[in-house]
């Protein structure tokens, strides 16, 4: 079901929160992902964007991840928490 | 004897531990099966003499990146009695999956839970007894940065040693590791029943360094500010350290080694000294400025700043196939290659590794510094002078963003880019101390005897056929330079200089003596000479070429040691030197074109 408030993760702004609802990656990113803490569920938060398009810095749990926004465009988010 | 092999996630204190267990008996060495070096020690453990072997971090067995690959064919190829699990306490509720593959490949294990300090400051509490019971091993909680729990877990260690070992096969990896789902409900069934964390850590001091450190403004400015002072210190520091070494060799030969070998033939006196002495020197000379180059990246690699740096500088470097790690090796080459090509060894994806190990040597290090200040001096004005400094220093980024560029097809990184950036930590002056004394004994074991053998071949090169006069035309150098004068005099460079280059290849330090030797004069009749009988198109082309071909032996020794390829070395020498040459070429002929 994707509603008015699911989107992927390059779109949260700095300070908001989301929860993970799907990861659409190849099995090696999905893997990486799922090792990492990126589970559908899961809470995520946008700490900073880097300039020039540069990577995005995310928290999930106990743990700081940063990742390029190609990637973070795999992952979906529903915002409406 | 028994084998032992650690293993965990990155960034969970695996080496510190490793450190702590094996001290400074540590070894690198080759292993059957895979490509990479692992460090090893021979220690006690509970009565049984073993080797403990610190495996690459990686996040589960499936082998979708390198590393994951070098540990599955390591278990393949070694049999093992005991392995180490080490994981960060305070991430339990998601690394706990690797015990259970771990488990599930049926290993003997025992699980070490580390960073017990920073559980303790989160307020995580794991009930250990809890946990061994549901995932069937031996659990302990340890600090291996501060020792705590350290002896109790390797007594637990000790007693899990398996009487029999156990070596598998890739198909029984591949078949035991199926059903990741039902691993992860237990991993959240087993974390539910044993561990009480915070939803939320949050590490405040952590958050208020980021925010200023990657700040979107300042976060760049504070970035490079810190390389500067970084590489200053290592100069500045190792200037000394450097002069000192040299000065203590100098001692040696003339005081002893010299009155020793006064009654030996020439060429015997020639072959010690000036070959194979001089090799040792060449080696003794980067020992102080590999030691100082580590204790910094160790600072700056354990504290996370390097992370951070990668985070900063991505948006760039993607573009040229590289990540921000690479930009901050590239910046200490500007020092010295050699420890930043040693500096490499963080990025885990071979591919990623080598495009930044081929990009590394374009960097204008102190030794060419020397020859370029010693050229300008002699034919530029004071006025100049610095204008021409800056841009070699050009120059240098441009061979370097060219060469990614060609190259980043050829060295396609597959692997995703995503890093965990840890908590700042401030790592204890014995992990400093210990990581230099590891990176030294490295290079030493590994390049000792390239770096020799090429300076004695220069050394054969610039001293026959007997009869000629050292680094003369008729020498087998100047042979080579008259030789290759059909590609040379297109450039500018002739048979003396192309002498020069031939000395170069050894170490940059030593142009300038060597043109000395070449030309018969010393200080300010060898310039005087230099200015007569070069013009500066000529001067600026010996330094584009000088800057850009080949650095140095001990460079060429650590680019065949870390890539263990001597195809790739190859390749690297050759390259530099089609660049430098297209370069001064293109430089040469417009400058003469344009009636300079």
């Amino acid at each position: 079901m994707s509603s008015p408030l699911t989107t992927s993760l390059d779109n949260l702004h700095p300070g908001e929160k989301a929860a993970i609802s799907s990861i659409h990656a190849e099995e090696s990113l999905f893997q990486r992902l799922t090792a990492l803490g990126f589970r559908a569920g899961k809470q995520i938060e946008m700490v900073r964007r880097a300039s020039f398009n540069g990577p995005l810095h995310v928290r999930i749990g106990t743990t700081e991840i940063i990742l390029r926004r190609s990637e973070a465009h795999r992952i979906q988010i529903n915002t409406g928490l | 004897m028994k084998r032992v092999a650690l293993l965990g996630m990155p960034n969970t204190g695996k080496s510190t531990l490793f450190n702590r267990i094996s001290g400074a008996s540590a070894r690198v060495g080759n292993w059957p099966g895979i490509t990479v070096d692992l460090m090893s020690a021979k220690i006690l453990m509970g009565g049984h003499i073993a080797e403990l072997i610190d495996l690459p971090g990686i996040y589960d067995l499936h082998g979708f990146s390198d590393d994951e690959q070098v540990v599955r064919h390591f278990l393949e190829h070694n049999a093992i009695d005991l392995v180490i699990i080490v994981l960060n306490s305070t991430q339990i509720d998601r690394q706990l999956s690797l015990a259970l593959q771990i488990r599930a490949l049926g290993l003997p294990s025992v699980l070490m839970l580390n960073m017990a300090d920073e559980a303790r400051r989160g307020s995580i509490s794991i009930d250990i007894q809890a946990m061994s019971e549901r995932i069937h091993m031996p659990v302990a909680m340890i600090s291996a940065k501060y020792g705590e729990g350290f002896q109790a877990a390797l007594t637990l260690a000790a007693q899990s040693i398996a009487s029999s070992n156990m070596q598998l096969t890739l198909e029984q990896i591949n078949s035991r590791l199926q059903a990741d789902n039902v691993l992860e409900q237990e991993m959240e069934s087993i974390v539910r029943d044993s561990v009480q964390m915070p939803a939320q850590l949050t590490d405040q001091t952590t958050e208020r360094i980021d925010k200023v450190l990657l700040h979107p403004w300042l976060g760049l400015p504070i970035f490079f500010a810190a390389m500067y002072l970084l590489f200053q210190f290592i100069f500045t520091a190792g200037k000394p350290l450097q002069d000192g070494v040299a000065w203590l060799l100098q001692m040696l030969r003339g005081g002893v080694l010299e009155p020793m070998l006064a009654h030996v033939p020439t060429w015997l006196h020639g072959l010690l000294l000036d070959g194979i002495y001089n090799g040792v020197g060449t080696v003794a000379s980067f020992v102080p400025i590999i030691i100082l180059f580590f204790l910094i990246m160790s600072m700056v690699e354990d504290s996370g700043y390097l992370s951070r740096a990668a985070f900063l500088m991505d948006a760039l470097m993607a573009r040229l196939g590289l990540d921000g790690r690479g930009f901050v090796m590239m910046l200490m080459g500007f020092g010295c290659n050699v420890p930043a090509l040693m500096g490499t060894r963080v990025m885990r994806s071979r591919n990623l590794r080598l495009l930044t190990m081929l990009v590394i040597p374009f960097s204008l290090c102190s030794a060419r510094l020397q020859v370029f200040v010693f050229m300008t001096a002699i034919l530029f004005t004071p006025q100049q002078a610095p204008l021409v400094l800056f841009t070699l220093y050009l120059m240098s980024f441009a061979a370097i963003f060219v060469s990614a560029l060609i190259f980043k097809g050829r060295y396609a990184n597959s692997e995703p880019f995503i890093l965990e950036l840890p908590p700042y930590r401030f790592p204890t002056p014995r992990q400093i101390v210990l990581r230099g004394w590891q990176e030294v004994g490295y290079f030493l074991r590994r390049a000792t005897k390239f770096i020799v053998i090429g300076v004695v071949l220069v050394w054969v090169l610039t001293n026959f056929p007997s009869g000629a006069a050292p680094a003369s035309n008729e020498t087998f150098a100047g042979m080579i330079g008259s030789f290759m004068a059909p590609i040379l005099t297109p450039i500018g460079i002739d048979t003396q200089l192309a002498i020069a280059l031939i000395f170069g290849f050894v170490a940059k330090e030593i142009v300038i003596g060597s043109l000395a030797v070449i030309y018969g004069l010393q200080g300010d009749a060898l310039m005087h000479l230099m200015a007569h009988k070069l013009d500066w198109v000529q001067g600026m082309s010996f330094m584009l070429f000088t800057l850009i071909y080949t650095p140095c032996l001990s460079t060429v020794a650590t680019l065949r040691t870390e890539s263990k390829s001597s195809a790739f070395m190859m390749l690297s020498i050759v390259w530099s030197l089609v660049l430098a040459w297209v370069v001064s070429f293109v430089f040469y002929q417009s400058a003469r074109a344009l009636g300079f």
